[in-house]
């Protein structure tokens, strides 16, 4: 075959490929990738998770193909109303100051916050006084970290860009305390890494700051998706595909009450 | 002929010349045409001028004085932390890169080969890699830092930025030092020694003077690549101007926060260029042309006489 049979050949193949590809609608979904066991990023670079097992099952119920682009926290918004993804399924708290930005699904989880501390820790309570001159931790521009700067006024709350910084500076005991979901704490101090701490007590949470829980945000105004998502997260409640990806995971039912 | 005779014929060669010549007349007015030059050059201005008086409308219509009194303090707080930052490991950084400097000159090879493999270090990693390894390499070691006393100042993130800060910094003036200083003829340093002066004496009158005008103005850009560079330490929780206006982006997602850094950072290294202006108008007083009582400027051909 000539060379230019062969490229010919290839040029027909590419674009019969991407035919096919298209016939099944895409949604691209924005996720963070550094927030185990919601989503992290393996050792061979793929995508794994709650999260992602969640948003492929909707997909699944959609009849779409989910398309994963990963993206730092501090811009996950933004790169949602950019049009760099149509959705955002990162374990976002749906809370009053992002729904003037973006609109929110319902719920498709909901848990309580943690507070995690050395194993030689001499803090017995998370209150204000105890933990007033101590150094918290939480991820930057977190419902967390505005949890923490809310309940822990007297403290030196650190905010860092991931949850993989502050776990660092915790086994290191440049920390004092972290707070962040109880289920990343758990994980995380039941894994060789998290050895050195234990978690002190889970918090009731403000329900002005966290609103009614984790939902899938898309752009203001994308109601047509909106409606698909939620029809899509009812069914898998309904189907028992969610309870069969929560129990991979976690041991009680994630959803909340 | 006679010189009579001469002048003569001059006056008459004068008034045949000045008969003839033609009434002054003003320049033709010049023609300009719509060369590609002239063409690229207006379509260029105007875009310009689209993008900066865009960027007016969208700052007046996107004011908000809620966020600024939310977050404004926020703002001024990381500037804060920035200058800190900078100031301290720019000076700190200066009297590290004489030392260095000095060892890049150095007649010993060993001297000479230790310098260069700090500078080559800390000039050929990124200051990001640079940040990260010692703040979170230090705390995998806290044991070891422990022992020897010094936990207490690796604990700090702010410490461990400015170190890192500082030891980046040296390298680079290390670099602009050696550099103005090799740039100094070697007339200068044989003259001063044949005058008999120490060589410490030749380094402070004859040869740093000099060299200074040299270095000044690298030095200027490596201040201000500190500057900027300073958001680095964000990543290891030392919000500064940057890191917090990352902060309050990611709350309010209101663009215009950047647009406040963006005046801040201009308003520091305005501030900066002036001082280094006057910097430059000091270090070369003396190649200034003179000027007399009169405000007036002394030809030179006087002050060479």
């Amino acid at each position: 075959m000539s060379l230019f049979k062969k490229l010919a050949a290839a040029t027909v193949l590419a674009v019969l490929a991407t035919g096919a590809a298209q016939a099944q609608e895409t949604l691209r979904i924005g996720t963070e990738g550094a927030y185990p066991p919601f989503s992290e990023i393996t050792a061979d670079g793929k995508l794994v998770g709650f999260d992602i097992d969640i948003a492929n099952a909707l997909c699944d119920e959609m009849k779409v193909k989910c398309e994963f682009i990963s993206q730092d926290w501090d811009g996950i918004i933004p790169a949602l109303l950019a049009g760099k993804y149509d959705a955002i399924v990162a374990s976002m708290s749906i809370t009053e100051e992002r729904k003037e930005k973006v609109d929110f699904t319902d719920k498709y989880y909901d848990t309580p916050q943690a507070i995690v501390v050395p194993k030689d820790s001499d803090i017995t309570e998370a209150t204000a006084e105890s933990m007033a001159d101590r150094s918290v931790g939480a991820q930057s521009s977190t419902t967390h970290a505005q949890y923490a700067e809310q309940i822990f006024p007297d403290s030196d709350i650190r905010l860092y860009p991931s949850a993989d910084e502050y776990k660092l500076d915790l086994s290191s005991g440049r920390l004092d305390a972290a707070l962040d979901d109880v289920i990343v704490l758990s994980e995380w101090v039941d894994s060789e890494d998290g050895s050195c701490c234990k978690i002190l007590t889970t918090l009731p949470g403000d329900p002005k700051i966290y609103g009614p829980g984790i939902g899938i945000a898309v752009r203001k105004g994308d109601d047509e998706l909106r409606e698909k998502l939620n029809a899509a997260i009812k069914a898998i409640r309904e189907n028992g595909t969610y309870k069969k990806i929560n129990d991979k995971y976690f041991d009680f039912d994630v959803y909340g009450g | 002929m006679t010189m009579r005779e001469m002048s003569a014929n001059q006056a008459a060669n004068q008034a045949y010349v000045s008969d003839r010549l033609l009434p002054a007349e003003p320049p033709p007015a010049s023609v300009r045409h719509w060369s590609k030059a002239r063409i690229a050059g207006i379509v260029l201005m105007t875009l310009w001028a689209a993008i900066a008086i865009a960027l007016v409308v969208f700052f007046i219509s996107a004011w908000n004085p809620a966020l600024l009194t939310r977050y404004g303090p926020k703002l001024l707080d990381g500037l804060l932390v920035t200058i800190e930052l900078v100031v301290l490991s720019v000076a700190i950084g200066a009297v590290l890169a004489g030392i260095v400097a000095a060892g890049r000159l150095s007649k010993n090879r060993w001297t000479r080969g230790l310098a260069f493999a700090f500078v080559y270090f800390f000039r050929g990693t990124p200051l990001l890699a640079q940040t990260f390894l010692v703040y979170y390499g230090a705390g995998q070691f806290r044991e070891v830092f422990e022992a020897a006393g010094l936990w207490w100042f690796f604990r700090d993130a702010f410490n461990c930025a400015a170190l890192t800060f500082t030891l980046n910094t040296a390298a680079y003036q290390a670099e602009i030092y050696a550099g103005a200083i090799r740039g100094i003829s070697v007339g200068q340093w044989e003259g001063a020694r044949a005058l008999g002066l120490s060589p410490v004496v030749i380094f402070i009158k004859v040869v740093a003077p000099q060299a200074l005008i040299t270095a000044l103005r690298p030095l200027g850009n490596e201040i201000i690549f500190m500057i900027k560079g300073s958001a680095i330490a964000s990543v290891i929780t030392v919000y500064d101007l940057l890191g917090e206006t990352r902060l309050a982006f990611s709350r309010s997602f209101d663009f215009q926060v950047y647009l406040w850094a963006a005046g801040l950072y201009l308003v520091v290294v305005e501030a900066l260029r002036r001082l280094w202006d006057a910097a430059e108008r000091r270090l070369t007083r003396h190649l200034k042309p003179a000027q007399d009582s009169s405000g007036q400027q002394v030809v030179a051909e006087q002050l060479g006489a």
